[in-house]
């Protein structure tokens, strides 16, 4: 075991600090700052086209022009490919899904695993069938065979097959039947239990305030308000100016 | 009876040399999204490797057998350090800039090959135990060919097995339909695709050693197998493995029995047994639609000369019209070439840069036009005037056929079914010599005499290119020009305005194509012969070369690309022995350091300033 960094307990897990992005001449987001604790599940939300897949995408190291401090565990990792960020223990979900469609659920999860990591929980196939149940039936079955919210379990199990500590969680409700919705909450907090730290973009408020502890809003590639989640549902000026429509 | 039965079986031994190369290359185009034009290559050194160690350790079954192992490992390290040198670089460029680079790596390779293992055809040894042959309904047939009938479906078994039940395997499969996927959940792309270009670069090594028994090993084997795995693998549909398995076998039986039926044009009918294929199922036997590849070339408009572009292009129209005045006889052949070269790679241009087309046997048009001048005048005893009127006649009505079919399809589909047609087209003058002179071409296509002075000859191609290019120049800006444009940049929006994209495209495939025979025209009478290497896959590439040199956003960019390659060829490159080597080396860097070429890098220079 490596002695952890001084404070490395009491300093936040995720950092991001003045985060910028450009998408060819287009500049997307201009200054991005947010925080994730430890065993904290903080909700990133913001209209649509606030930049909330663009901050997700940017952290993991997906962005093409990318610019500005990222740190996770202490370390920078904003220049860092993708597979070397996976590799530290992050894990994403992107909100396409994008499932490996020729690949049957258990080569999917098989290309999510990675080696057991110290301080965050470890997952099995066995686990995962066992958080996700209507998987475990389709063991066998290819990606172009499975409904919306399966491929939407599927992909959050095989981000899980990592053992990642922390989880950026892109939209998971998005167009989803409301009693899969709740149980895609039902399963987020079961991971917020397990001392998991989550990410979660949202433009579903109600989905974000059933599971998150902290927000930050997003507006125009900017986080212009930051707090508890139970403020932001408290406060409707704020929601009023950043969320309506 | 018997006779047709041991046809059909060495149909079949050919066919498992022809799976094993192909399912390399097409397992290396699944993952990487590039076809790999050296992967003949690897093949070849497969073989030169295999023949010496064999000629040294082959004496024993093992020997044998282990020398063919390590001939297939030594290409699969070549393959992987090509990945990590050269492929690595190219995965997102146009796909132009990847043929073209790995072309880059043929070119090395055939003189670096024919520098260590010397020119000659080598004859290797037969594999101990496996001398004789078996007795097949009162034929006899090759033992070893029976083993390699026999290797063909154990090698897709095992591949089978290792992508269907390996870590590594599935790896492999995520990173091809999703790379930035995998890489989020921590998957090297990397080092997947280094581990992929061995596997397909020792598939081809393996291919190449095991032909060292069955046939002598030579120089030409690189192009032969690679235009062979081409077509089996856009048969068999590209990426698909048991695809290339059933395009191989169908194609080895085409052999078998072509040659039976047409000893001449076996060659024809492989290659329009592909383009039938592709006319009738697009993505081949076994392949899967994919939405369309981006444009190769990438889509900064065309800019419209100006009016000191035009001033410019006057003076130097005027100075070149002085220069026989002013220079001797062989510069004056040299400027002869450079402009017919010229209006070759400008003709390629309306393709690529107006239609986004990339053509990889655009010399097809060249040669045909070049052998409609020359047929003319050795059949018909046509006078020159006349030949020079048929070949872009001739050319243009090939280019016309061709391109019904080849229009059909963009992307990398377009440019393998270009080369296809150029392929068809070289075998007709290779193979048909009682009319083409078949290798050693016709000769004797000299000017008439009053154009025989060099210098009169000059001013003739000088005027006739002038011409032809003002031509060209005023397609691309009249509305013709604009809708090639509309329907490069996206033939979805340019078909929703009522541009009938593919037609379109038709034409300008004809019109390059008379273009580009009108320059081989011109070309025959300046050497006073033709060969069917004109219409090789690399004068297709040299013309490529002289795009990628001048750029390709420009419609100055060819002509100053023709002649800066011409200068290099003429001058430099052949004062070596090594000419090749150093035209791959020079695509290879100019693909990795210019991606928009010499003025496309000097304009940004400009924009910048
Ligand atoms: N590949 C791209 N190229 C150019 N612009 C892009 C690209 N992807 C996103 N954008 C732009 O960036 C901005 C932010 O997009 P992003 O996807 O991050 O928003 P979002 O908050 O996730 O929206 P949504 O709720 O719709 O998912 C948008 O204006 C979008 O148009
Ligand atoms: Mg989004």
């Amino acid at each position: 075991m490596t002695t952890p960094a001084p404070n490395a307990s009491t300093d936040p897990l995720l950092r991001v600090e003045g985060l910028q992005v450009w998408y060819g001449r287009a500049h997307i987001l201009t200054g991005v700052d947010l925080a994730v604790g430890r065993g904290e599940v903080v909700a990133l939300i913001g209209r649509n086209g606030a930049g909330k897949t663009t901050t997700l995408k940017a952290i993991m190291g997906l962005a093409e022009s990318r610019q500005g401090g990222v740190t996770f565990d202490g370390r920078p990792i904003g220049a860092l490919p993708p597979h070397a960020i996976a590799r530290l223990g992050l894990g994403y979900v992107p909100e396409d899904r994008r499932i490996f469609a020729d690949l049957t659920v258990d080569e999917n999860l098989e290309v999510g695993r990675q080696p057991p990591r110290p301080g965050a929980p470890h997952w099995t196939p066995d686990r995962l069938f066992e958080l996700f149940p209507n998987l475990a039936a389709m063991r066998g079955r290819r990606g172009t065979r499975m409904s919306g919210g399966e491929q939407q379990m599927l992909t959050l199990a095989r981000t899980l097959m990592g053992n990642p500590s922390l989880l950026l969680l892109d939209e998971p409700s998005e167009g989803l039947a409301p009693i899969i919705v709740r149980q895609m909450a039902d399963a987020v907090r079961r991971l917020k239990a397990e001392g998991l730290s989550v990410l979660v973009s949202e433009q579903n408020t109600s989905f974000a305030a059933a599971v998150a502890d902290r927000a930050s809003v997003l507006e125009k590639g900017q986080v212009r308000w930051s707090g508890r989640m139970a403020d932001l549902m408290a406060d409707e000026t704020v929601r009023r100016t950043y969320l309506a429509v | 009876m018997s006779f047709l039965l041991v046809q059909a079986l060495s149909g079949l031994a050919t066919a498992a040399t022809l799976f094993l190369v192909s399912s390399g290359l097409t397992i290396v185009f699944g993952v990487t999204r590039i076809v790999n034009f050296a992967h003949g290559s690897l093949c070849m050194i497969g073989a030169y490797l295999g023949w010496s160690l064999i000629e040294r350790f082959g004496g024993s079954v093992g020997g044998f057998w282990g020398s063919v192992a390590l001939a297939s490992l030594g290409a699969g390290v070549l393959g992987a350090a090509m990945e990590v040198g050269l492929l690595r670089r190219l995965y997102r460029s146009p796909e132009l800039f990847q043929l073209l680079g790995t072309f880059g790596v043929v070119l090395v390779v055939q003189d670096a090959v024919a520098w260590i293992w010397g020119p000659e055809d080598l004859m290797g040894r037969r594999a101990p135990g496996l001398k004789g042959s078996v007795d097949i309904l009162g034929q006899p047939f090759p033992l070893y060919d029976l083993v390699l009938i026999g290797l063909g479906p154990l090698v897709l078994g095992l591949l089978w097995l290792l992508f269907t039940r390996t870590r590594w395997g599935v790896l492999v499969r995520a990173a091809t339909q999703d790379r930035d996927m995998a890489s989020a959940l921590g998957v090297d792309p990397a080092r997947l695709f280094t581990g992929v270009l061995f596997l397909g670069s020792a598939l081809a090594g393996l291919g190449g050693a095991l032909q060292v028994p069955r046939e002598a090993v030579n120089l030409h084997m690189d192009m032969a197998m690679i235009v062979e795995a081409f077509v089996v693998v856009v048969v068999g549909g590209m990426g698909s493995l048991t695809g290339a398995f059933l395009a191989a076998l169908l194609i080895g039986q085409l052999q078998a029995f072509g040659i039976l039926v047409f000893p001449q044009i076996t060659l024809v009918l492989v290659f329009l047994f592909m383009a039938v294929v592709l006319v009738l199922r697009p993505h081949g036997l076994m392949g899967r639609a994919e939405e369309a590849p981006p444009a190769a070339a990438t889509a900064a408009p065309v800019l419209r000369l100006g009016n000191r572009g035009g001033w410019i292009a006057v003076g130097l129209l005027a100075l070149l019209a002085a220069a026989p005045l002013l220079v001797g006889d062989y510069a004056v052949i040299v400027l002869t070439e450079m402009v017919i070269l010229a209006l070759f790679a400008a003709s390629l241009h309306v393709l690529i840069g107006l239609g986004g087309l990339v053509s990889f046997g655009h010399a097809a048009y060249f040669g045909l036009g070049a052998y409609g001048a020359a047929l003319l005048v050795r059949h018909l005893g046509a006078p020159m005037p006349l030949a020079l009127a048929g070949a872009p006649l001739v050319a243009g009505l090939g280019a016309l056929i061709a391109g019904w079919f080849c229009v059909r399809r963009s992307g990398l589909y377009f440019a393998m079914l270009t080369l296809a047609f150029a392929q068809i087209t070289w075998s007709v003058a290779f193979q048909w010599s009682g009319f083409t002179g078949g290798d050693n071409g016709l000769l004797g296509i000299w000017p008439s005499a009053w154009a025989s002075g060099k210098a009169v000859y000059f001013w003739l191609t000088l005027a006739l290119c002038a011409g032809a290019l003002a031509l060209l120049r005023r397609a691309a800006f009249a509305p013709f020009g604009y809708a090639l444009r509309a329907g490069r940049d996206s033939a979805l929006r340019a078909e929703s305005v009522g541009i009938d994209v593919r037609r379109h495209q038709w034409f300008a495939f004809a019109l390059a194509g008379s273009a580009a025979g009108l320059a081989g025209g011109l070309y025959a009478f300046a050497k006073g012969s033709v060969f069917p290497t004109l219409m090789a896959v690399s004068v297709s590439v040299d013309a490529l070369v002289m795009i990628l040199l001048g750029g390709v956003q420009t419609v100055s960019g060819p002509l100053a690309g023709a002649a800066l390659f011409h200068l290099l060829e003429s001058q430099v490159m052949r004062a070596t022995d090594l000419w090749r080597l150093l035209l791959g080396l020079t695509i290879v860097a100019l693909v990795l350091l210019f991606p928009r070429g010499v003025v496309g890098v000097l304009s940004s220079r400009r924009e910048r300033s």
